[in-house]
């Protein structure tokens, strides 16, 4: 369950930003979650509403954005969609292949309300 | 004091004991708090100050930060200490049981005379796996992370301080077993080794990729039990090269000492391994 981590990660960047912009309150905050990231998001969906509960973005309107998994063959230079780490290349079903997008984990935006 | 739970330190349920020194723990501040938070529920630690009033006007903040900054950043400050003291460190996970304490026992036993070693054992509770690695004579701490399921840079950035080891000395660092939740955190390690043994599945490395996309090295221990179960080497090799094709692979047993040899040769192989000097013709890698 190392998505609670994760979400308690997010709260302590987001009181950080609060802080330096000295807000009592987020009201909306913005995530990418790769698909290849290690982070399912149901757990994360879970864990948000707990982990959440009387920090700085208790009120926050939330936005979890999937970034699709995309990788490109070390063989044939093809870039192609995949939805897991082992999907081989399309065209010469290399497994050397590099992953370019969707290991995502990322704090895109906070909404503030400014002093 | 926190009122609510009455611990007298951090919002935490990490505990650093450095075995065979005089009894010390400390709280950690990190994400073992989120057991602290299970236990206890939502509670304030502190009274927080005073915010400035607003002015209603709302602001977007384009962040774009990493949601685990912090711990790549105390991941790239464990990565320089141990450049600068010239450490090989290693990060070993696997499954619960797969041999990782009994591996260290017997490395740190042959080669005893050959290099320094220090270990950080992880583990939720109990200090019986740093007991067992004290017993070598190898300084050791143990990380106990409360229900915790990963070591974090920060917990071996701790623990570190506790371990104090010597320039050229070999770091090992025993996750907690568990082939998930330790993937996602940099420990600042030099190379990731993951352990499987031939008692669990041979497709575990597509059943759980991100642990052997993101290491160096996989030893498949306990192959001295292959002819009594349903292990394939090969297919489970296969299966580990497609998630990382670069993946090397040493098959050996820990508690009969097949394929040490090839374990030990990756260890002296590794450039930060300096070894302890020996007269010359009397050199051998295991007594």
């Amino acid at each position: 369950m190392h998505e609670l981590s994760i979400v308690l990660s997010v709260v302590d960047a987001a009181a950080q930003v609060a802080q330096e912009n000295q807000a009592e309150r987020i009201d909306a905050i913005e995530l990418e979650i790769g698909a290849l990231s290690g982070v399912e998001l149901d757990a994360l969906e879970f864990a948000w509403s707990e982990g959440i509960k009387r920090s700085i973005l208790a009120q926050a309107e939330k936005k979890f954005t999937l970034i699709p998994g995309k990788a490109e063959c070390s063989d044939c230079g093809l870039s192609f969609p995949v939805t897991t780490l082992y999907d081989p290349c399309p065209i010469c079903n290399s497994y050397f292949v590099q992953v370019t997008q969707g290991r995502e984990l990322k704090i895109k935006s906070i909404t503030l309300e400014a002093v | 004091m926190c009122t609510t739970c009455g611990c007298s330190s951090h919002e935490d349920g990490v505990s650093i004991t450095r075995i065979g020194a005089e009894h010390q723990h400390q709280h950690l501040s990190g994400w073992g708090r989120f057991w602290h938070f299970l236990w206890y529920g939502p509670h304030q630690h502190s009274v927080p100050a005073p915010a400035a009033v607003s002015t209603g006007e709302k602001k977007t903040i384009h962040l774009e930060q990493d949601i685990l900054a912090k711990n790549n950043q105390s991941a790239q400050r464990n990565r320089g200490y141990f450049e600068a003291k010239n450490i090989l460190a290693l990060n070993l996970v696997s499954s619960p049981g797969s041999g990782k304490t009994a591996l260290l026992e017997r490395t740190l036993h042959d080669l005893r005379e050959k290099m320094n070693f220090a270990v950080i054992e992880g583990d939720q509770q109990t200090t019986q796996d740093a007991d067992r690695i004290a017993a070598t004579g190898a300084p050791v701490v143990q990380i106990n992370t409360g229900q915790g399921c990963h070591l974090d840079a920060d917990m071996v950035y701790r623990a570190l301080h506790e371990l104090r080891p010597a320039e050229d000395t070999v770091v090992m660092i025993e996750n907690v077993g568990n082939l998930v939740c330790p993937a996602m955190f940099d420990l600042g390690e030099t190379a990731r080794v993951v352990i499987i043994s031939v008692t669990e599945g041979d497709d575990k490395p597509i059943k759980y990729p991100d642990m052997f996309h993101s290491a160096q090295l996989c030893l498949i221990n306990k192959i001295d039990l292959l002819p009594y179960v349903k292990f394939d080497l090969e297919r489970a090799k296969d299966f580990a090269r497609r998630v990382n094709p670069n993946l090397e692979f040493i098959e050996l047993s820990a508690t009969v000492g097949t394929g040490m040899q090839s374990w030990y040769q990756w260890l002296l192989a590794r450039p930060r391994v300096k070894l302890n000097p020996t007269p010359v013709g009397t050199y051998s890698l295991v007594h």
